[in-house]
């Protein structure tokens, strides 16, 4: 078996390298399943059509990483940030907007509009438009994770509300959200791997999913998984996996710090904004008792008034795009130990089962079994997968943040702005005014 | 009641044979003309405050501030010669409320301008309440120089040579004071003024006069309450913003190419958080521009008390004139329209004689010819009053509106600076991210 894998290989999942196709080969199987297709993995079995034929479930195309090892070595530095983005093809487009409210003898939710643009060989149709509600992203995300293992599935936005605290209706709360589930279906799409899985494929292009059934199957696929694995120690964990652990359990930290801070901020602007309504009609019942000072009085109560709005819109804008997001890295930072600990739990489970062949070679030549074997591939894979998407992760992290702040920043920029305009909008009057009256006592 | 001009061309506005139109643009051309002649003649400073300690009227030692006052000419010097030393002389503030109490008994007409508050009022939580504290004693020393400059640029006020005296002889100065007798009638004037009374015809003009008094104080009074509390949640929120300093510090050491944005970054927010103390210190000095104006209406409640009290005693007067005629028609007539015991006895008791009579009569007649100066006396006080006090309002409204109105002006520049300030911080801030 190949001993270690090249820089920047991404890998399907659990095929070895000899047998994915190459990514200009046609595909033999049809891989978009139908409306009513059941598609469950577990473990090494096939997805079935619901009259049993057998579905390819590996990508024929983890094309971009293939791509990148039939590259030369120039070329994968050429973007030095992302050494994929100079070969991802951007064809395959999704948003999602336009909430609607659903209601029901059982139930009240909410369905959003899933759009989606693609040239992609694997979809039938050139566009798609369907609905989904929250269930059906949550059906895909874990699908996502149990048939991608090795790979970072990008975060939900949180599944529970506390009925009474949050109005599960409330337009901010439903435009937050909305925002956050078209941010993970992008991040999706634009994964090299994750893009072309067949969940996403039915997820974007079926009709109706029909996922009761495999949602059942697979949370009991998800533990079973798990405990294979759980009864083998870790020996050594290479450096690197340390090393973004540790960075994630940091960063984590300074993102709670973070978050902290700016709720601290939104609750003392708040207590703020309420003196200054006072402040304001203060200086307005003031002007109720003046002559001359009258005007000047009003314009500051006036004034002091667009101040408070301004600083309102601040608050409010703070809250719905700043915080989510902060969140939303949080629950990404979770999803990525997860992935490092299921890695661990495979090298362990690698580790163990070749400890234990090796013993009973000793004792009774047998050779090491193939299940081995398996097992070290699936190790490299996932340790190349991992180190591929955490790339790629820091270079979308960096992005997203350097957009995130520099939007903060700018929205403070704009609350001065909007201030000062105010202040100055003041002073004119004020000064014209004057100008005014003793050209008129002149005349 | 006035001291004596010191020369012609001093502002004609003591005398009240002005009419009140020609005494407004009197006013105005004082003001145009840049004030009094005390102020064309020397320049006041009160330049430096010190802590010293002494032992005071109970031979207790304290720790009390003193205050320099600095006179110099305010002639522009020809050239080439050695400006002049200027006179210098040090006052504590319980000197400053001595004068300002003369000045209130000796010029009752007059709107007195107010000294600086003695204990920190309407603080918010950083400033310290303290008196000895070095913020408080800096804008005492402020306030003082402010209440100095008023009196010397009041068309009355600066005339007066005990005010002259306090500003040049440092020594002496007490036992002049205290010789003017001005004592005996603070005594009298405080009981006057906590009296009760009822004026049978209040003065209309007084009367709205005290009643606006009244809604400007309590106006202020509230302006500067919630000021204080709006000062205390943005300092808060400032405040706060620094902790993103140190936040994005701890998190730029494990990042590799966001490290150095988010480090300056940092900085940025530091100084975002550091710049509100700045800010709300130049505040305070808004806040004291108002709370002048606060300790100005005590001022102005008080001239319309002592208007009070004088229309009172007039009618007092005018009332006891009545009476005391009334009883003369009765003797001369004998019949009796008043209750008076004497009477009510002679009914008993039999008539009195004819001598006891003619000479009640006459003590009457007497008391009669007193009180009738005494009204015209009154009437001509009163009059005085009416017409000095009166100047002495219009000139102190035209002030005040021109004072708050700068007041006002001056608040929104600040709020303006404060406002490019946050621009710039973030601005910067924003570039730091940019390059992350």
């Amino acid at each position: 078996m190949s001993a270690g894998a090249p820089r920047g290989l991404a890998s399907s999942g659990q095929k070895p390298i000899g047998e994915i196709l190459h990514p200009l080969c046609v595909a033999e199987e049809p891989l978009s399943p139908g409306p009513d297709v059941t598609v469950d993995t577990e473990g090494e079995k096939e997805a079935v059509l619901t009259n049993g034929t057998p579905v390819e479930t590996s990508s024929p195309a983890s094309a971009s990483s293939l791509f990148n090892r039939l590259q030369l070595d120039d070329d994968l530095e050429a973007d030095g940030r992302d050494p994929y983005a100079s070969t991802e093809a951007h064809d395959l487009f999704v948003t999602v907007d336009d909430p609607k409210k659903h209601v029901s003898t059982m139930e009240t939710y909410i369905t959003y509009r899933v759009s989606t643009k693609t040239t992609r060989i694997e979809f039938d149709l050139p566009e798609y438009c369907v609905r989904r509600r929250y269930q059906d992203f949550d059906w895909l995300r874990i699908k996502l994770e149990d048939s991608q293992p090795t790979h970072l599935i990008p975060p939900l936005p949180e599944k529970f509300v506390m009925k009474g605290v949050v109005d599960r209706f409330s337009e901010d709360f439903v435009e937050t959200r909305m925002k956050a589930l078209d941010k993970f279906l992008k991040r999706v799409a634009d994964h090299p791997v994750l893009s072309f899985n067949p969940h996403l494929n039915a997820f974007l292009s079926a009709k109706d999913l029909n996922k009761r059934q495999g949602l059942a199957l697979l949370t009991k696929v998800g533990e079973s998984v798990k405990h294979v694995a759980g009864g083998y120690k870790l020996k050594v964990r290479p450096a690197e996996f340390c090393a973004m652990g540790e960075y994630l359990d940091t960063f984590s930290q300074k993102l709670g710090t973070i978050d902290r801070i700016a709720q601290r901020i939104l609750f003392l602007q708040s207590e703020y904004l309420t003196e200054v309504r006072e402040y304001s009609s203060v200086y307005s019942s003031w002007a109720g008792s003046e002559e001359e000072l009258q005007r000047p009085l009003e314009g500051v109560s006036c004034t002091v008034s667009k101040s408070c709005q301004a600083l309102e819109d601040l608050s409010e804008n703070m809250g719905q795009d700043f915080l989510p997001v902060l969140r939303e890295y949080v629950l990404y930072v979770e999803s990525m130990k997860n992935v490092l600990r299921k890695r661990d739990q495979s090298q362990a489970e690698y580790e163990g089962r070749l400890e234990a062949a090796v013993l009973r070679r000793q004792e009774d030549k047998s050779p090491i079994p193939v299940e081995v074997e398996k097992c070290q591939d699936r190790v490299e894979c996932f340790n190349a997968d991992l180190k591929a998407d955490w790339e790629r992760w820091q270079s979308n992290k960096r992005q997203d943040f350097k957009q995130l702040l520099t939007g903060v920043a700018d929205k403070n920029i704009h609350y001065f702005e909007t201030c000062q305009a105010a202040w100055e909008s003041f002073i004119t009057v004020l000064q014209d005014k004057q100008t005014e009256d003793r050209t008129g006592e002149t005349n | 009641m006035m001291a004596d001009s010191d020369s012609a061309d001093v502002a004609l506005i003591g005398n009240t044979d002005l009419t009140s139109s020609e005494s407004e643009n009197n006013i105005v051309n004082t003001m145009v003309e840049k004030g009094t002649a005390l102020l064309r003649k020397i320049e006041i400073n009160v330049p430096e405050a010190e802590k010293r300690t002494g032992k005071n009227t109970v031979n207790m030692q304290e720790t009390y501030t003193a205050y320099l006052i600095e006179t110099r000419p305010a002639e522009s010097l020809p050239e080439g010669s050695v400006p002049a030393t200027p006179d210098s002389l040090w006052r504590r503030y319980s000197e400053f409320e001595l004068l300002r109490m003369y000045l209130l008994v000796t010029y009752p007409y007059i709107i007195i301008p107010p000294l600086p508050e003695k204990r920190a009022e309407f603080v918010w939580h950083k400033l310290s309440a303290d008196n000895l504290d070095p913020d408080f004693v800096e804008r005492r020393r402020v306030g003082l120089e402010n209440f100095l400059l008023r009196v010397a640029s009041h068309p009355v006020l600066s005339t007066d040579k005990i005010f002259y005296r306090f500003l040049t002889e440092e020594k002496k100065w007490k036992d002049e004071v205290l010789e003017t007798g001005f004592q005996d009638k603070a005594d009298s004037r405080l009981k006057s003024l906590s009296a009760m009374y009822r004026v049978k015809n209040p003065d209309k003009k007084f009367t709205a006069l005290k009643l606006y008094s009244d809604e400007l104080s309590a106006a202020i009074s509230q302006l500067l309450r919630v000021r204080a509390r709006v000062a205390d949640r943005l300092y808060g929120v400032y405040k706060v913003h620094g902790n993103y300093g140190r936040v994005f510090s701890e998190w730029s050491a494990i990042e590799k190419e966001m490290g150095d944005g988010l480090q300056s970054a940092g900085h940025h927010m530091d100084t975002y958080a550091a710049s509100i103390d700045d800010i709300l210190e130049e505040e305070e000095h808004y806040a004291d521009q108002l709370k002048e104006y606060l300790f100005y209406t005590d001022a102005v409640r008080s001239v319309c008390r002592k208007h009070e009290l004088i229309q009172y005693e007039l009618e007092t007067a005018a009332q006891d004139l009545v009476s005391k005629k009334q009883q003369k028609e009765e003797l001369t007539t004998g019949t009796v329209r008043i209750f008076s015991l004497k009477g009510m006895t002679s009914k008993i008791f039999g008539q009195e004689s004819q001598e006891q009579r003619e000479s009640r009569l006459a003590a009457l007649e007497q008391s009669i010819q007193e009180g009738e100066e005494a009204l015209k006396e009154k009437n001509k006080e009163c009059q005085e009053f009416l017409q000095t006090a009166w100047e002495d309002i219009e000139r102190f409204k035209e002030q005040k509106d021109r004072d708050l109105r700068d007041a006002l002006i001056n608040y929104a520049i600040m709020q303006i600076t404060m406002c490019k300030k946050g621009i710039q911080v973030w601005s910067n801030a924003k570039e730091c991210f940019n390059k992350m």
